[in-house]
């Protein structure tokens, strides 16, 4: 299962384009139609809500490394994200967080001169990551810094996905609307109102409403990228809610500015760093080890300020 | 700007110099805006007499247009016109929209920038020599399957190839400034590319797309060179694509140079038609950008 | 548990995408296969035409041989006098719109409309006004002169328009911080904001510039037939547009001559293109390094 080689991934449509010509055609490369039927039904085999998260590898990451043309964001990273529990990653700004985030479901797509190398293995899929994005990114959810609801209905923004990924059943939509609404608490305070537009919601609602977007998808991995920095803390608090809420049934990685917040919801930290101009893993261990006995000096040094 | 207002005035220093200067700039900018005055002012003093004398309904019930025997119908050429430049946008909008969708959203590789630079050199080709092409090689073809080579369609033809980079290159800008964070949110949710453009990209561009037509059909009814060269220039009200006609601008540019009296004040009239469908376009375009405003806020 | 529990299909939805990708794809090529074709068209048969004799000599036997000299003169004259009277009136309509009006006033509002509505207004009547207000209440008859003023008319709302962009890229800082050295108006506009918008203003000019060679409409009804060596500017001068659609048009066997024409005429434009871009470029990188 450890496959310590560098492999390109250059081949799904990361191609190395000169930085000032990418400006207008940034969009280039989003997703290609896949050839093959993506319509995969995945199965874990065995059941493990009793077994102890640390001993089940969701997404192992080796070596991956995130260009933009000649600038390199981050370096050799590899880890392992466990499954059913929440992954906080901290750093200071700019250290390629959100980047290493986006290699992830390959979001880096979006911008036609990154290219990433490395191997990034799904437990369910060995060969997902280097063959189908759509069908990678329906199993990997994202929820972004500020809350981005289509400029639709609330429904239909929740009908969008769905469609998507080819269910079309009104009934059946219907009641994943609904189901995902209540899982993120929204069902009670909009169900009168779900035909209007998304854009009417408060930003906590909409951020929220994005989640229910991704969750209603049912994804096995759920990546966040500071996803509390642009709300009141109330709101922040019903995201923290529901993110440990969420990690009993899916893979939560998390980047946030916030130490408290990694120290309250996180099961493991890792800790970014710049060094050189170039962003790399300084720390990584469950959130006790992290915060309690840290090993590195840096670590210690940004715990401090924290 | 708008941090500088009346009270800001004082800030600088006045010299003689300084008051000289700004009564040039003021002068320059008087007649500048002066012209348009001027242009309305010159169509109605030569029309209007004759309009007086006439009657407006002359240029709607006549018999046809024999501008020499007192007969001034200019309802065939505005249907022509209409006609014309409402086929060249039909024809050329949906490739531009087309086209600019690859662009922004298909085209990578070294020719990134190329193709829409294409388009920019297009779009400063003169008239002239399209209607020159069309003469040489669009009417020839034409003639192989009607009569009448030059006709309505060719230049709907032409005139489509004409318009065409205006169109797209607005709509290329409008499609660009679709927010980034959407195309994130869909591409996250593993959306396909094709189904981004449709729910997401386009309705989004609309509002662009919707000015750039508006301004498309704006210069293809402005247009002269185009419509005279290829049109055939008949005055009657084409009964098929394939009929030969004469628009309101080619009447202008055909029989100016010769027209005297009464039927060179009937040009004008025509001149001041092409103004008034153009101005009706225009204020059209302003009002549906000022709702979009307003919806949008 | 993390066990997914979709198995629709979703094999339609890839077949939509490959048919839209494919049609997207078709049309393309389609169009731009026609944008080549007019330009193609020109070089492969204006190639011939073109030589040193074609530029230099005079136009025999109304166009069909001999040069285009007389042509190009008078072409060069028309857009020299449209580019003198236009651009000093654009230049002052922008700075009166940037530097005094403040930018919502009534005064602001109407010049700002009227140069709206100009550029809205067909060119054909631009011919119309230019012919009635020029040629004959100004008795220019129909000469270069008149033909270039009315020219200038028409770009007029084009270059006023760009040059006032090109001013609202300096930011009010340059100024405030002009005033703050107790300069006059004048003097911060002197030495500070034109010297940044300099490229800016040049760039307008290379577009106004495209669009008065481009433009033909007008002229066939103001600057008159005659492809004789202007010796004034009051003289009577055939534009190289107009030229061009007297061959094509009302004079058989002139063909050739017109592809050749067509041709100077679009390497001209095409030089101005890459004058224009090259502009562009330069002023980016200022603004990049500044």
């Amino acid at each position: 299962m450890v496959d310590n080689k560098q492999c390109p991934v250059s081949d799904f449509e990361i191609s190395g384009i000169e930085l000032e010509a990418s400006l207008p055609n940034q969009y280039a490369s989003i997703a290609e139609p896949c050839s093959e039927d993506c319509d995969t039904k995945f199965t874990i085999e065995e059941d493990c809500s009793s077994c102890k998260p640390e001993q089940y590898c969701c997404i192992e990451i080796n070596n991956i490394c995130i260009n933009f043309g000649k600038a390199k964001i981050i370096e050799d990273v590899s880890l392992k994200i466990y499954r059913n529990a929440v992954t906080a990653i901290i750093g200071p700004s700019g250290c390629g967080k959100s980047s290493f985030l986006c290699g992830i479901n390959k979001l880096t797509d979006l911008f036609p001169n990154c290219q990433v190398n490395g191997s990034v293995k799904f437990e369910w899929d060995h060969s997902i990551y280097t063959q189908k994005a759509s069908l990678l990114r329906r199993h990997v959810g994202m929820l972004f810094q500020k809350p981005n609801p289509f400029p639709f209905s609330i429904r239909k923004n929740l009908e969008f996905p769905l469609r998507e990924h080819g269910i079309s059943d009104p009934y059946e939509i219907s009641v994943k609307v609904e189901k995902a609404l209540s899982d993120v608490g929204l069902w009670d305070e909009v169900k009168d109102r779900v035909d209007e537009s998304a854009l009417s919601l408060s930003g906590g609602q909409q951020q929220r409403l994005c989640l229910a977007r991704a969750l209603i998808l049912e994804p096995s991995v759920l990546l966040m990228d500071e996803p509390c920095s642009a709300l009141d803390p109330m709101a922040t608090k019903k995201i923290e809610g529901l993110i440990q809420e969420l990690s009993k049934k899916m893979t939560v990685i998390l980047v946030t500015h916030n130490l408290s917040q990694a120290k309250r919801v996180a099961d493991h930290v890792a800790l970014f760093w710049k060094t050189d101009n170039i962003g790399r893993l300084i720390e990584y261990g469950s959130v006790d080890d992290f915060f309690g006995q840290p090993k590195h000096e840096l670590t210690k040094t940004y715990l401090e300020f924290g | 700007m708008h941090t500088r207002s009346n009270n800001d005035k004082a800030i600088y220093r006045k010299t003689i110099t300084d008051r000289i200067f700004w009564s040039v700039i003021a002068v320059g900018a008087v007649i500048a805006s002066l012209i348009m005055v001027l242009i309305v002012i010159f169509l109605v003093v030569e029309s209007y007499d004759f309009i007086d004398r006439v009657g407006v309904l002359h240029f709607v019930t006549d018999d046809g247009w024999w501008p020499l025997d007192q007969l001034y119908n200019l309802t065939p050429m505005l249907v022509a016109s209409l006609g014309v430049s409402f086929g060249a946008l039909a024809i050329a909008s949906p490739l531009a929209i087309i086209f600019s969708v690859y662009c922004v959203f298909y085209n990578k590789g070294w020719w990134q920038g190329f193709f829409e630079r294409i388009v920019d050199v297009t779009a400063a080709i003169p008239t002239v020599i399209y209607g020159f092409w069309g003469l040489m090689v669009v009417v020839p073809i034409m003639n192989k399957f009607t009569s009448h080579g030059v006709n309505l369609f060719s230049g709907m033809l032409v005139l489509a190839m004409m318009i065409f980079p205006t169109i797209a290159m607005l709509t290329t800008s409008a499609l660009k400034s679709v927010p980034f964070n959407q195309i994130q949110g869909a591409t996250a949710l593993g959306v396909r590319r094709s189904s981004l453009i449709k729910k997401i990209a386009l309705p989004h561009a609309k509002p662009g797309i919707v000015m750039a037509m508006i301004l498309g059909i704006t210069r293809a009814i402005g247009e002269t060179m185009v419509v005279l060269m290829l049109c055939g220039n008949v005055v009657q009200f084409p009964s098929s694509l394939f009929d030969p006609t004469r628009t309101l601008t080619a009447n202008i540019a055909l029989e100016m140079p010769y027209a005297m009296g009464d039927h060179r004040s009937s040009l004008f009239v025509t001149g001041l038609m092409v103004l008034i469908v153009v101005s009706i376009l225009v204020i059209i375009s302003e009002v549906y950008a000022n709702r979009k405003r307003t919806m949008n806020h | 548990m993390s066990t997914t529990t979709f198995a629709h299909n979703t094999k339609k939805h890839n077949a939509n995408d490959w048919l839209a990708t494919t049609v997207i794809y078709i049309f393309s090529a389609l169009v731009l296969i026609a944008l080549a074709l007019p330009i193609g068209e020109i070089i492969i048969n204006g190639y011939d035409k073109l030589s040193f004799d074609f530029i230099t000599q005079l136009p025999e036997d109304s166009g069909r041989s001999g040069g285009i000299s007389s042509i190009l003169a008078s072409t060069a004259l028309i857009v020299l006098i449209a580019m003198i009277t236009a651009t000093p009136l654009a230049l002052c309509t922008a700075i009166m719109l940037t530097e005094y009006l403040p930018e919502h006033s009534l005064r602001s509002s109407i010049i700002r409309g009227s140069l709206d509505v100009l550029a809205g207004v067909p060119s054909v009547v631009f011919g119309l006004f230019g012919l009635a207000f020029f040629c004959q209440t100004l008795e220019l008859g129909y000469s270069i002169l008149a033909g270039g003023l009315t020219l200038s008319c028409m770009i007029l709302p084009t270059l006023s328009r760009s040059i006032t962009s090109a001013l609202h890229t300096v930011g009010d800082e340059y100024r405030i911080s002009g005033a703050a050295l107790c300069l006059s108006r004048l003097s911060t506009l002197w030495h500070v904001t034109l010297p940044v918008v300099l490229p800016g203003i040049a760039v307008s000019v290379l577009l106004g510039l495209t669009r008065a060679i481009a433009e033909t409409a007008l002229l066939l009804f103001t600057s008159g037939y005659s492809d004789k060596m202007p010796s004034s500017i009051t003289d009577s001068g055939r534009s190289i547009s107009v030229h061009i659609y007297e061959l094509a048009t009302n004079v058989p066997g002139g063909q050739q001559s017109a592809y050749g024409s067509a041709l100077v005429l679009l390497l001209s434009l095409l030089l101005l293109s890459v004058l224009l871009h090259l502009t562009t470029h330069k002023l980016q990188r200022r603004m990049i390094r500044g």
